[in-house]
């Protein structure tokens, strides 16, 4: 327990260790810590991000969805509209058609009930003259009595 | 029965007795008889021869054991520091790194400066000393008896049960404080700080007492308190390994008191290592703050 040169190799010992620590171990070991310490904060940092990102795509597709649906309701309307704006165009089209038929065929019959009226008088007034001439067993001169014929022939 | 306490005497004695390497001159009676014809350098064969050798000998066990030591820890941390990386760690860098961020902690929470030495000087002194100290838990006869059966006379193998090795850590903490006193204060602060308080420049002389013992107070503290608790403990163990001889009731005894002594001593060697690094920080800090 004497104290002797021991004391001083004790001490350049240490002097040398804490040389060494402090070239050789402390450094890389305390940048590797700050490394993941910095690696773990990013990391951090982008999950808040990705979370923040995350809401903001669901409000937006929220968002979208709602527009799509009012769209979609706009185009239904949109739609029913015009398909009642066909019908009723073409109903009026139909009337009008039907309409126009209508009166076609009026003109039609009113034509033909003019001809039968028109060829049923040429026939009474054949009639007539044909009744008149046996009525007078004479020959009644057609040229002669034009005019009378057809006097009779109009107010039939 | 008085040679049974001769015996226990020489025990004690013998584990407390360093392996000194020195220089014995022309004319010395050595412990077996012999003179010797010149100054011979040779180790000592017993504690007489020892002091004989005065201060140019060294212990050879504690520096052999403390420098095995700290390169097994230097070793250790390397290889781990070289394949640090800042991925998951894994084994080795998982427990390097906790006790780097333990010693990180201790130094950020006490001292206040900025410098790269006082976190790695608190890690080597923090593991070192541990170290150092847990060779107090080998039985304390093991490798002492190998060594004499190889012929070696002492072997102390706790380099903190030998003053030389506390002071010697403890002396160099003082320098480095006197250093960055200096460094930071200038010559004028720190002479300043010696003489100028508590008492203003009229009480000088006290002040220069005062100061001058709470400054060497450091340095002695230090290595007395880790030396004294060493020394103490490895007392305890040598004197509990003396009742193994006594008997079974006593050997029985002694190794229910040598396991509950290590399992505190457990306690007492992390504690030493800690109180040491946390006094150096602290010593760091006052030597780096300006007082005034």
């Amino acid at each position: 327990m004497n104290i002797n040169l021991t004391l001083i190799g004790q001490s350049i010992t240490f002097a040398i260790f804490v040389w060494f620590c402090m070239k050789f171990v402390w450094p890389p070991i305390v940048s590797a810590l700050d490394a993941r310490r910095k690696q773990i904060a990013d990391g951090l940092a982008a999950a808040d991000r990705g979370k923040h990102e995350l809401e903001l795509a669901a409000r937006k597709s929220a968002e979208s969805l709602h527009e799509a649906k009012q769209k979609a309701a706009d185009i239904i309307g949109q739609a029913e509209k015009r398909a009642a704006q066909i019908i009723d165009e073409a109903k009026s089209a139909a009337k009008v058609e039907g309409d126009r038929q209508i009166a076609a065929a009026q003109a039609e019959i009113d034509q033909e009930i003019h001809r039968a009226r028109e060829s049923l008088r040429e026939q009474v007034a054949t009639l007539v003259v044909a009744g008149a001439e046996k009525v007078l067993r004479r020959e009644v001169d057609a040229k002669a009595h034009g005019d009378l014929l057809e006097a009779i022939k109009n107010e039939l | 029965m008085s040679a049974d306490v001769h015996t226990s005497a020489d025990y004690i004695k013998h584990h407390l007795q360093n392996l000194t390497y020195g220089k014995l001159p022309a004319g010395y009676e050595r412990a077996d008889g012999q003179t010797l014809q010149a100054d011979t350098w040779t180790i000592a064969h017993s504690s007489q021869e020892a002091k004989d050798m005065g201060f140019w000998a060294v212990n050879v066990d504690t520096l052999g054991f403390s420098i095995v030591l700290g390169a097994l820890f230097l070793f250790f941390f390397a290889k781990a520091a070289r394949t640090a990386t800042a991925g998951i760690p894994a084994g080795l860098q998982n427990f390097v790194e906790w006790i780097v961020e333990f010693v990180d902690s201790s130094v950020r929470g006490s001292f206040s400066g900025r410098n790269p030495l006082i976190a790695p000087l608190a890690l080597t002194i923090f593991i070192w000393i541990f170290l150092m100290n847990l060779m107090d838990l080998v039985p304390i006869d093991w490798l002492p008896g190998l060594a004499s059966a190889l012929g070696v006379p002492y072997l102390k193998i706790v380099p903190t049960t030998d003053p030389n090795a506390t002071f010697g850590m403890a002396i160099a903490v003082f320098f480095l404080v006197l250093y960055y006193s200096i460094k930071m204060k200038g010559v004028g602060g720190f002479v300043g700080e010696l003489t100028l308080q508590p008492f203003g420049k009229w009480g000088m002389p006290a002040n220069l007492l005062l100061e001058g013992v709470n400054l060497i107070a450091k340095p002695v503290s230090l290595a007395l308190r880790l030396f004294g608790n060493m020394y103490a403990g490895e007392m305890i163990f040598i004197l509990i390994a003396i009742m193994f001889a006594g008997g079974a009731v006593l050997f029985l005894t002694g190794g229910v008191l040598q396991w509950a002594w290590a399992v505190f001593h457990i306690l007492i060697i992390t504690l030493q290592a800690f109180i040491f690094m946390t006094l150096t920080i602290v010593y760091m800090d006052m030597a780096h703050q300006e007082h005034h």
